[in-house]
């Protein structure tokens, strides 16, 4: 154990989201639902943390939350210490490959968020996020043409063109086959580890939150709550059938309620 | 029918007639068009602005168009304005639900992206609102010119003197010249077919295509 506590990087100590006292509660017609119940979590500049819980458990709309999409009913968000208020390109949200513009070429999706950057300078970014996620050669496609894959590096590449300080990855691979899934997971950590940006990942996947993350927030059944924090003590890339691996993986497993032997 | 075509463009009237009838047909679907089109995309844009319209444009959407034909004449007299008004009612109520219809159904995750990148309200319409509801306005507007055309045969029935509907009454006014009465029909068949073709090639916009090859 100390030989890996030395190869694990120092985490950043600065805190660059908090999530204090997060309720959100849904009012449908005469349908009351409960979907967050005190959430308090803190998020480090720099750091990697996946919201790990079953379907429906209410993570999505705690991301959605935390990048200003919905408004608590109570409690809130802050980020660099400001309280946050709406969406901002600062942090930008990654949806699963439907997000991406089928309107707009490869090229046109990079350059979404750079409308207003002098003509050049958007040109040579562009350039350099379709080399980064490997679509050189599609720059004038549109994305019905894309495999589901390319599709969703394209979304990350628009999101990573704008340069924000953070990224909320909505269950990003879910859609993809178990292949690309892989794949996709070494890009986004060779990326993260290349621009050190604050990522938070919701999955329901726990390999995948084991694979990725800093720290997996495991969050209950509605209306969820965090259940337990676990910080993966593995240094990148990651054997995945490491002892310690497994016994972190199993440990959140059972938190989960699922415990069984794999 | 051939030779009553043959007498049509020797009496000169084939052109003047055809000119007279797509004449009306772009200003009154022109004008349906400026007016329906930000009307509907607003009213679906606000929840509330659409229910409180929904009745009205339920009620009036039943009517047909031609049930406007007196009113058009009271207030427009027998003319080109009478015909035009017309084509305009046939047209308004189609495209204004095709519009409402376009917004409401725009996928959330494009507006979110949309205000993720820090458009302001008017960036937003125009690079994401407009190009997200043009392939099913495109759908409207094809289906609305059908509509038009239709419109105006009817509305030169009655309400003027010239153009292709105006042929085909007067034709069988005029002593029973059937011969006139299928020519006028084939021109309306042959050039309805062509409006459809024209608008059409919208459809072949590259980056208006997008919804019909997503899967």
């Amino acid at each position: 154990m100390p030989l890996m506590e030395t190869l694990v990087k120092p985490v950043a100590l600065k805190t660059k989201l908090c999530a204090e006292r997060v309720d959100m509660v849904f009012h449908r017609d005469t349908k009351t639902t409960e979907v967050l119940n005190d959430i308090n979590l803190e998020v480090s500049d720099g750091e990697f943390v996946c919201l790990l819980g079953p379907s429906g458990c209410g993570k999505s709309t705690l991301l959605s939350i935390m990048a200003g999409f919905l408004t608590p009913t109570s409690g809130h968000i802050r980020i660099d210490g400001e309280v946050v208020r709406g969406p901002d390109p600062r942090r930008i949200f990654v949806f699963q490959e439907r997000g991406v513009f089928p309107w707009l070429t490869v090229e046109g999706n990079i350059g979404f968020g750079l409308f207003r950057l002098p003509r050049p300078e958007r040109e040579q970014r562009i350039a350099y996020y379709v080399k980064m996620v490997g679509l050189q050669g599609f720059e004038k496609t549109y994305p019905p043409e894309l495999s589901g894959g390319m599709k969703q590096r394209l979304e990350v590449a628009r999101a990573l063109a704008v340069n924000p300080d953070m990224l909320f990855l909505d269950e990003p691979f879910g859609a993809l086959d178990s292949i690309t899934r892989l794949i996709m997971r070494g890009e986004l950590l060779r990326i993260w580890e290349a621009e050190r940006k604050t990522i938070i990942f919701v999955t329901h996947d726990i390999d995948e939150a084991v694979q990725l993350a800093d720290r997996v927030v495991v969050m209950s059944a509605r209306p969820a709550s965090v259940q337990q924090i676990v910080s993966i003590d593995i240094p990148h890339p990651r054997d995945i059938s490491s002892p310690r691996y497994l016994e972190l993986r199993d440990g959140i497993f059972k938190q989960i309620g699922l415990a069984h032997r794999v | 029918m051939v030779g009553g075509i043959a007498d049509l463009v020797r009496h000169g009237l084939l052109l003047k007639y055809v000119v007279a009838s797509l004449f009306r047909v772009t200003w009154g679907f022109v004008l349906a068009v400026i007016f329906a089109i930000p009307i509907g995309l607003t009213i679906g844009w606000y929840r509330r602005a659409q229910m409180a319209f929904n009745p009205i444009i339920q009620i009036l959407r039943p009517i047909s168009p031609l049930a406007w034909i007196p009113i058009a004449i009271l207030w427009f007299g027998v003319g080109d304005l009478a015909a035009i008004f017309l084509i305009f009612m046939g047209c308004f109520l189609p495209l204004l639900l095709t519009a409402i219809n376009a917004v409401q159904s725009i996928p959330l995750v494009y507006i979110n992206a949309g205000r993720n990148f820090g458009l302001r309200p008017a960036e937003l319409v125009y690079r994401v609102l407009y190009p997200a509801v043009i392939p099913k306005l495109i759908v409207g507007l094809r289906i609305t010119l059908g509509i038009a055309w239709l419109v105006v045969v009817a509305a030169e029935m009655i309400a003027v003197s010239s153009g292709l509907g105006f042929l085909i009454v007067d034709a069988r006014n005029a002593g029973n010249r059937y011969d006139l009465v299928v020519a006028g029909m084939v021109l309306i068949g042959i050039i309805g077919l062509l409006l459809d073709v024209g608008i059409r090639s919208l459809e072949r916009v590259k980056s208006f295509r997008w919804s019909y090859s997503e899967d």
